[in-house]
């Protein structure tokens, strides 16, 4: 028996140890709900986690929560009572299944939330901030809107030290500076700048080794799939930013996918076409939908997803930790902005990623909840293909809402795409 | 007041009209796909900013004497911009674009906002298919952060910057309170129609109105200005009398504009006393003053003199709040709650206003509308239902 099959070398690691990081993490919130503990309520984009975790607080991330009402197949149940309270079924499922959520005493399926005592909402979505504004109104609790002023046109992004960089800079940094108190209030705790530089060196361990991961998938065969594996290991890049947990979990990560590639191993599947995703997973058909194409031969070896998804640590750019207030101002900004270019701007850098990745083809997935990430995928696939000469999916569902998920329809476009694909690469396809 | 003219007219032939006809040919503009305000700004040789919905400072692309030019839909199929875009989403973007990829209306410069989700897009969608410059103006999200006009402040440089690159000219300070002053005035304008349509609402139409203030987004403000100075006393001076219609603030207007067939529907049975139609031409709510720093009292105005929309945060304006305040201030007896269908904030936001309403004991009627929607016989009996159970309860 290989240390592999045994259980206790890296292969398969990543997925086990997240698995259980996330039951832990779920555990420690159902405590504090239970102990009647308030929560710093806060989204995967420009989180905070770093700064939040210096004042004690259980964190929340009402998207993960969210999501997971749908891989566990009951999230219509949430969207339903939500609908009720008034939400219409046009906007964004996450928000509605978290107010459910909040109607239901922070009951979901992996455990009881504590209620807000404070929310953070960044601008890289604006519906964060929209939703913040439902806590406030059914908790009466201090928000903070962290505005994150992002890309203002296509192209290379300013850097430190050009002027349009620096007025935002000074922003952010002001707006940090005023967050601070608000978090002192709330949770009693004074702010410990030595902490902050300390959970900033963990942040910063983590997001280089983000980077790395990710770049491992440039290997043949990949070793891991970018929808499923990588979902979970975005989970605990978002969950425990800023903990030492979060940067081992790193670490070891790291040292797995270095094992799998030098070592030529892959996902489960025989991997005969590569392929970036674009867009946001489909949740309802979480498992399914990466077996739809998984059937074929097809593997996601990167994604959009993990880049704007991760608030942009996939960038690797790490915080100064000199001046930490100003280092993560500085870091917050470089790395959500990214996320956001990573929504908004996308075509060059998927170009470069479609080249970096050897990649066979790209699947869009426009979904009915997110309009973030949604809005502009047609008009970039158009530019996708006016550019490259690159086949692409283009699949409409949603990450949330079963009623327009429809597997049938969805594996009739994906098997079709899958014989075009097979037409342009016979031998990929084990014909001669 | 002195009202200043440009040297291009665009909206000839309302001088000396009876006020019905100058209402009558408002109306035809804001309905007219072809903008032909802005093809003849652009036959003299003018160039224009378009800008989308909510707020722009349209007194930068003023100073550099561009034609600022509110991008808010249009009555047209999105025949080719529907391509662009996938299903979900709400209509004003699709024919926005639609609008300058068929040359209905030609820009030099496109400047979006982070409104929302959808309209952030824009400067990426844009930018893709125009040779033009596309961008983002990032007005401030945390309008409660002291360094929030400050940072503004440099914003509104950036942007001068690129206003100056497409105009081909200098903006200096003296220039930019000239423009502010007009700006200024016309804002007093539009106020006092307000105040026609709160203390008389019998002497304007509903639709009236709305063009009126509307047609401002497509000429120059001087041209407005005119328009408006001309208007206001005929429209002061009607011999109409009240009737008995409920008294209703209209809410859902910030960005997508119901179409006028729409305003017109609920005007026929109620008085819309205050509305958030077109508000980002509204959004300054008194005179800049700018003896000092322009750029800096532009600003200043933005976060501390305006007015609401589920677009803005600000912890100083609950939304719900501020809807209220409209409410009392206009002395209605009800609100009729509408989004655009696909609308994000605005349908969010209407829970929050029913949920406050309710509270509140303030009756209203929801409702969703689109642009382009053409059939409108369901709404008035919808209407008219709702307005007799609030004048025989």
């Amino acid at each position: 028996m290989t240390p592999e099959t045994a259980g206790t070398g890296p292969v398969g690691r990543g997925n086990r140890e997240g698995a259980r990081l996330f039951r832990e993490w779920f555990d420690e919130l159902s405590t504090a709900a239970d102990a009647g503990r308030g929560a710093a309520y806060t989204f995967v984009m420009g989180s905070l986690g770093e700064l939040l975790r210096t004042f004690d607080l259980p964190v929340v991330f009402p998207e993960i929560n969210s999501l997971q009402t749908a891989v566990r197949h009951v999230a219509h149940e949430y969207l339903a009572q939500a609908e009720d309270y008034g939400y219409s079924p046009d906007i964004c499922g996450y928000v509605k299944a978290d107010v459910a959520t909040q109607l239901r005493a922070g009951a979901l399926p992996m455990g009881r939330i504590p209620k807000p005592a404070i929310a953070i909402a960044t601008n890289a979505c604006n519906t964060y901030i929209k939703w913040a504004e439902i806590w406030e109104r059914m908790y009466h609790c201090p928000i903070v809107t962290i505005d994150l002023p992002g890309s203002r046109s296509d192209g290379p992004p300013t850097r430190p030290g050009h002027p349009d960089f620096e007025n935002d800079r000074r922003y952010v940094t002001a707006q940090l500076r005023e967050l601070i108190p608000v978090l002192e209030r709330v949770s009693g705790v004074r702010f410990d700048v030595d902490r902050l530089r300390e959970n900033l060196a963990h942040a910063n361990t983590l997001v280089r080794g983000w980077q790395r991961v990710l770049a491992f998938n440039r290997s043949r065969p990949a070793p891991f799939n970018a929808l499923s594996d990588g979902t979970i290991f975005l989970g605990v890049a978002n969950a425990y930013r800023g903990t030492a947990e979060g940067a081992r979990y790193f670490d070891e990560l790291v040292e797995e996918m270095e094992y799998k590639s030098a070592h030529g191993i892959g996902t489960t599947i025989e991997e005969r076409f590569r392929l970036l995703f674009v867009g946001v997973p489909c949740y309802p058909l979480f498992r399914r939908f990466t077996e739809m194409f998984g059937e074929q031969g097809g593997n996601f070896v990167n994604s959009t997803y993990l880049w704007f998804a991760s608030g942009g640590a996939h960038t690797g750019e790490a915080c100064r930790l000199d001046d930490p207030i100003e280092g993560l101002a500085e870091g917050m900004l470089v790395q959500v902005r990214d996320a956001m270019d990573s929504m908004f701007f996308h075509t060059r850098p998927l170009l470069a990623m479609a080249k970096a990745y050897q990649a066979d083809g790209v699947v869009y997935h426009p979904i009915k909840s997110c309009r973030t990430v949604s809005t502009g995928l047609a008009d970039s696939r158009r530019a996708l293909m006016a550019a490259a000469d690159l086949p692409s999916l283009f699949i409409e569902s949603d990450m949330m809402d079963r009623r327009v998920v429809s597997e049938a329809q969805l594996k009739n476009r994906i098997d079709a795409f899958f014989e075009g694909l097979a037409t342009r690469h016979p031998a990929a396809h084990g014909i001669a | 007041m002195g009202t200043e003219t440009t040297a291009i007219r665009t909206f000839p032939g309302w001088e000396g009209r009876p006020i019905d006809e100058i209402l009558y040919l408002c109306r035809e503009l804001v309905e007219d796909p072809e903008f032909p305000t802005v093809k003849r700004w652009r036959e003299a040789g003018g160039k224009v900013a378009g800008h989308f919905q909510v707020y722009f400072p349209e007194e930068i692309a003023h100073a550099a004497g561009l034609l600022p030019l509110k991008l808010r839909g249009a009555p047209l199929e999105p025949t080719r911009a529907d391509s662009h875009f996938g299903s979900y989403l709400c209509s004003i973007v699709k024919t926005t674009l639609e609008t300058v990829l068929a040359s209905h209306a030609r820009v030099d410069l496109f400047v979006t906002h982070p409104i929302c989700d959808a309209a952030r897009n824009l400067a990426g969608v844009w930018g893709r298919n125009f040779d033009f410059p596309c961008q983002i103006l990032y007005l401030p999200q945390n309008a409660n952060s002291a360094h929030a006009a400050t940072y503004l402040r440099g914003e509104y440089a950036r942007l001068t910057r690129t206003v100056e690159e497409v105009a081909g000219r200098r903006v200096d300070d003296p220039g930019l309170r000239r423009s502010i002053a007009v700006y200024n005035e016309n804002r007093a304008l539009m106020r006092r129609l307000y105040e026609i349509k709160r203390e008389t609402p019998w002497r304007i139409a509903a639709e009236d109105a709305y063009a009126l203030v509307a047609v401002g987004g497509m000429m120059p403000r001087e041209e407005h200005n005119a328009l408006l100075a001309a208007a206001l006393p005929l429209i002061a001076a009607r011999p109409a009398r009240p009737q008995d219609r409920v008294r209703i603030v209209f809410e859902g207007g910030f960005c997508e504009q119901p179409p006028l067939d729409l305003v017109r529907t609920i005007g026929r049975s109620c008085y819309v006393v205050d509305d958030d139609f077109m508000i980002g031409l509204r959004w300054l709510l008194s005179d800049v003053v700018a003896d000092g720093d322009p750029l800096g009292a532009l600003a200043e105005s933005y976060l501390e003199r305006s007015s609401y929309s589920p677009v803005q945060h600000d912890l100083r304006k609950p939304k719900e709040a501020m809807l209220l305040d409209r409410i009392s201030r206009a002395r209605a007896q009800a609100a009729v709650l509408t989004a655009a269908k696909m609308c994000e904030p605005g349908l969010e936001e209407q829970v929050a206003y029913t949920h406050a309403l309710d509270r509140a004991g303030i009756p209203y009627f929801v409702s969703e509308f689109e642009e382009n929607m053409s059939s409108f016989e369901t709404l008035a009996v919808q209407l008219e239902t709702f307005v007799e159970n609030l004048m025989f309860d």
